[in-house]
């Protein structure tokens, strides 16, 4: 698929130019994360309970502030008129630009999350499961962000109207991947909830690019 | 036979408002279309629905007869279209802004001869942040040279180029219709084309009297 490889290196190529866009989702991950010991106390039990809950929520939010870079600059220059208009499917075009999306926001959060689960004081046990959970969850949420970027697109306000399209649609991601880190932390079987998870991206691999696309014919409209 | 491209009994409603409406032309192989019309009379508009960008609200735009929605890939690889905005990324250079565009659409051939032609090949390098506005321009019309598109649709391409890049323009689009291409385009200054049709959108455009009046 040439369309596929020449729209992932090019966002990809855009996101190392404008390397502090990246940056910044990872960093907000970190900073919002490294509160919550100042907020909470420093009692490492309390910690503890609630590390895997924090990574969550905070990879949630990462991902979130990170999505307006999907689309909004390719509206906003035209060319998203021409991506619609070029001969390669629009589907096979989003799955390129939500993967360049993943690699440039979601692969960075997977790589700090081992940061924040030591200030947090998340039991040793839990390590792998978290770093298993994020790497199949992280693209469900680019994926599904995906639909709501381009729904949004054109809307006054796009991006409170995209949070609160989205944050409510990635609530299962939020549930299994929790519970695959406590299950973990408590020492029992993480498998079912990481199953889960991996089924809420087998899901959303086909239906999310579909979805984005039609979106995205209709923003061009 | 010879390619041609009709739009049938067009009506275009933008918003809540009726543009225009009972719009029919004919555009044939080596043909050019020119749109004139006061701001607001959908020549945008309609371009974008001969782009199949947008679909009429009534009536149907056809290659060879067969609606372009039927097809809507055949109808993106045949077409080219320069919009208003020059889909120019800052951060890429002009050859690499250009060559994404050519390779997108599979047909990457002659990426640095349509740079030259339009006087971009000093620039090649060049992050598209600095160009000005009129370069800018000369990018998005170099997509027309390095893609081999039968259908040229261009949304206002004089805008912002010297009269150098317009008589570039002119060039192209003259040996672009020797060849059996055809173009559609907007526009509000004079480009000349030789022998070409002008569909004045005035006269469908359906009677607004408070706009009229304001325009007055």
């Amino acid at each position: 698929m040439p369309g596929f490889r020449h729209m992932l290196l090019r966002d990809l190529r855009l996101a190392c130019r404008q390397g502090v866009d990246a940056f910044m989702a990872v960093a907000f991950f970190i900073v919002a994360g490294a509160l919550f010991p100042l907020g909470v106390g420093p009692e490492p039990g309390v910690l503890a309970r609630i590390a895997g809950g924090v990574i969550w929520v905070n990879a949630l939010l990462a991902v979130l502030l990170s999505l307006d870079r999907l689309f909004q600059q390719d509206y906003e220059d035209g060319s998203l008129d021409l991506l619609v208009l070029s001969p390669a499917p629009l589907e096979v075009t989003v799955i390129a630009k939500t993967a360049a999306h993943w690699l440039t926001t979601g692969l960075p959060l997977i790589a700090a999350s081992p940061l924040l689960a030591v200030l947090l004081n998340l039991p040793a046990a839990a390590y792998p499961v978290l770093l298993a959970a994020m790497a199949i969850g992280t693209p469900s949420l680019s994926l599904i962000g995906a639909v709501g970027a381009a729904l949004s697109l054109g809307a006054r306000r796009g991006g409170v109207l995209m949070s609160l399209l989205v944050l409510p649609l990635y609530i299962p991601i939020l549930i299994f991947g929790v519970a695959a880190v406590d299950a973990a932390a408590m020492g029992l079987s993480a498998r079912p909830h990481l199953l889960l998870l991996g089924a809420i991206l087998a899901a959303a691999l086909p239906l999310a690019p579909w979805a984005a696309a039609a979106a995205l014919r209709q923003a061009t409209e | 036979m010879p390619d041609c491209l009709t739009g049938q009994d067009l009506s275009c409603i933008r918003g809540e408002r009726l543009v225009f409406s009972g719009l029919s032309f004919r555009l044939d192989a080596g043909g050019a279309l020119v749109l004139r019309g006061p701001n607001g009379s959908g020549k945008s508009s309609l371009l974008r629905l001969v782009a199949g960008l947008a679909r009429p609200a009534a009536g149907a735009v056809a290659w060879n007869g067969r609606d372009i929605a039927a097809d809507r890939a055949a109808h993106c690889a045949r077409l080219a279209y320069v919009g208003h905005a020059d889909a120019v990324k800052p951060a890429l250079t002009v050859t690499e802004n250009l060559a994404f565009w050519a390779g997108l659409r599979g047909d990457s051939g002659d990426v640095a001869h349509a740079l030259a032609r339009l006087g971009l090949d000093r620039h090649a390098q060049v992050a598209g942040r600095f160009l000005s506005s009129g370069e800018r321009r000369r990018l998005a019309l170099a997509q027309l040279g390095a893609c081999r598109a039968r259908l040229w649709l261009l949304d206002e391409p004089a805008v912002g180029l010297d009269r150098a890049a317009q008589a570039i323009l002119e060039d192209m689009i003259a040996a672009h219709r020797r060849e059996g291409g055809m173009v559609a385009l907007s526009t509000h200054t004079e480009i000349a084309l030789g022998e070409a049709d002008s569909l004045d959108l005035a006269a469908f455009t359906v009677a607004r009297p408070a706009l009229e009046a304001e325009d007055a």
